[in-house]
């Protein structure tokens, strides 16, 4: 017997596995297709104070194993996600969820983690600072250790559940801004959002997405993913979540031993609505397979 | 609700010019509408290609496609007996309920396959649909006959002439009154013509560049008069007075 179980600042899960923001929806639309009961969490659509429709179409374009998008943090708005997602999710979903919020000012990550603070069924709050699609506030916080731990330090203060922060690749050194989150009062960090990269189309001769650039994911990531998780392992002592590629039950297992206590799956998700499934069925025969019978203890088991 | 399986290809080969007729076998129960489509899993590209149903049974799905990149000729390449990994029955569809008894169906170009299937619908349930088929060229076209076998009063414009009528649909449109409902599917300027040209109520098929085809990624959103549509989900057809050009 294996035990798949690993902790987040307390939370218990019952595997690492977790369907990443912007990849899942508000989960309920998966439970149609399986009974998503079976995850470890679930990570929810990036919320913002009000809604969002995001950029203009097209903003989604195809690379070799991977895509790039720009949705730009399309979303209902908080009060939807609380009053109508969330309940909708808890008919289908039993399980503490990952709630994940966006802001455009300091003041609107605040708002937004203030009220989900009451909201029972959130287990852990990721604060992304790392949209990269959207031209104010998102990526800008992320991208230098003093405004990522502004952010950090303003919604630790006005929440008891877990803080995750959810950070950018598109910077010089992850573990100086993970360092300075730590500092400020993360609970842990997730990592990473997408790296900003672009198409052209020979055709019209113009960048295939509307808003020129968009962020990358898919197993194209996979490498920079775990070599900036492996970095961020090495700077702080919260857990990490990695993410970025993962695909399968062996990238799972390859990210925490890079240094991730769980980890979310992305692009994966669209392509295959079953790969979590998947990956959360074939874990425990992967795990037999390299010898490991307490996943939670392989977390940084590559340092 | 959407299937995936697996799916073994019967029939891929050109009916004109760079559009090929793509016969598949296996579980097409998650069809439910005409105008619907499928997205199909290509080894070596990472995104899925959606691709509306032509026309489906219990046994499978027809399908129609016109090769634009390197994902469609790689498909085009695909031999029978080969298999195929699908997402079944994506989309809203056609509402055939409001056609009223003479309907006008309008199809440009790779828009015209869904058509195909509504047509079929249609006249199964004793309608009188007439089909207006847009293409550039007399080398183009297709589907004109089978649309005239279902018993469908069928028109076609080229825009050079080349066969039936010169000019856009939108020209064959403007010698017809009293039909009852507008289907229409093509490119965006033809949509958009076709939905200035009449009052008459209709539901209008759109492409976006999709992510995931299943409303996962909110890739293809687009805004309408009712607020925002995922084109794969709450998509592809759109009422005609949600619509915003």
């Amino acid at each position: 017997m294996v035990n798949t179980e690993v902790t987040l600042s307390g939370l218990t899960l019952q595997n690492p596995v977790i369907p990443a923001s912007g990849t899942f929806g508000f989960g309920y639309e998966f439970a149609e297709l399986y009974d998503i009961n079976i995850l470890g969490s679930i990570a929810l659509k990036g919320t913002t104070m009000e809604p969002r429709f995001g950029n203009p179409t097209p903003r989604i374009a195809e690379c070799a194993s991977g895509m790039l998008n720009s949705v730009g943090l399309q979303n209902p708005g908080i009060d939807a996600v609380i009053n109508e997602e969330l309940p909708r999710l808890g008919e289908c979903f039993q399980r503490p969820v990952i709630a994940n919020i966006s802001g455009f000012s300091i003041d609107e990550y605040v708002f937004c983690c203030e009220k989900i603070d009451a909201c029972g069924q959130v287990g852990i709050i990721e604060v992304n600072v790392s949209c990269p699609n959207v031209h104010s506030g998102g990526m800008s916080f992320g991208t230098s250790p003093e405004p990522a731990a502004e952010v950090t330090r303003a919604v630790r203060a006005v929440t008891k559940k877990p803080v995750y922060v959810k950070l950018s690749p598109n910077v010089t050194d992850i573990a100086e801004i993970a360092k300075a989150c730590e500092d400020a009062g993360a609970d842990g960090i997730s990592l990473i959002n997408t790296p900003l990269g672009m198409r052209v189309d020979l055709k019209t001769k113009r960048p295939v997405i509307h808003n020129r650039m968009g962020g990358l994911s898919g197993p194209a990531v996979f490498p920079v993913a775990l070599r900036m998780v492996w970095q961020a392992y090495e700077a702080i002592s919260i857990p990490i979540i990695g993410m970025g590629g993962v695909s399968s039950a062996e990238d799972v297992i390859e990210m925490m031993l890079a240094g991730a206590a769980a980890v979310q799956v992305g692009a994966a998700n669209l392509v295959d609505p079953f790969a979590c499934k998947r990956i959360v069925e074939e874990l425990p025969k992967v795990m037999g397979k390299y010898g490991i019978t307490e996943l939670k203890n392989i977390t940084g088991g590559s340092h | 609700m959407f299937t995936q399986s697996m799916f073994t290809i019967i029939e891929n080969k050109p009916i004109v010019r760079d559009v090929y007729r793509l016969a598949l076998s296996g579980d097409a129960s998650a069809v439910t509408a005409p105008g619907q489509f499928v997205n199909i899993r290509l080894e070596g590209f990472y995104l899925r290609r959606p691709i509306s149903v032509c026309d489906w049974d219990a046994s499978g799905v027809t399908l129609i496609y016109k090769v634009v990149g390197k994902g469609t000729d790689c498909l085009s390449r695909l031999l029978p007996g080969a298999e195929l990994d699908l997402l079944v029955g994506l989309g809203n569809g056609f509402d055939v309920s409001k056609s009223g008894q003479k309907p006008l169906l309008i199809g440009g170009g790779v828009g015209v396959p869904p058509l195909y299937g509504l047509a079929k619908k249609l006249a199964a349930g004793g309608k009188t649909p007439i089909a207006i088929l847009g293409f550039n060229t007399r080398g183009d076209v297709f589907y004109a006959d089978e649309f005239r076998a279902l018993g469908v009063d069928t028109l076609v414009s080229t825009a050079d002439g080349s066969m039936g009528q010169k000019g856009f649909v939108t020209d064959v449109m403007r010698g017809l009154t009293d039909y009852t409902y507008i289907y229409a599917c093509g490119p965006m300027q033809m949509l958009q013509a076709v939905h200035g040209l009449t009052r008459t109520g209709g539901q209008f098929s759109f492409e976006e560049r999709m992510g995931c085809g299943f409303g996962a990624c909110m890739g293809c959103s687009c805004q309408t008069k009712y607020g925002s549509r995922r084109i794969c989900r709450e998509g592809p057809v759109l009422e005609r007075e949600e619509i915003i050009w």
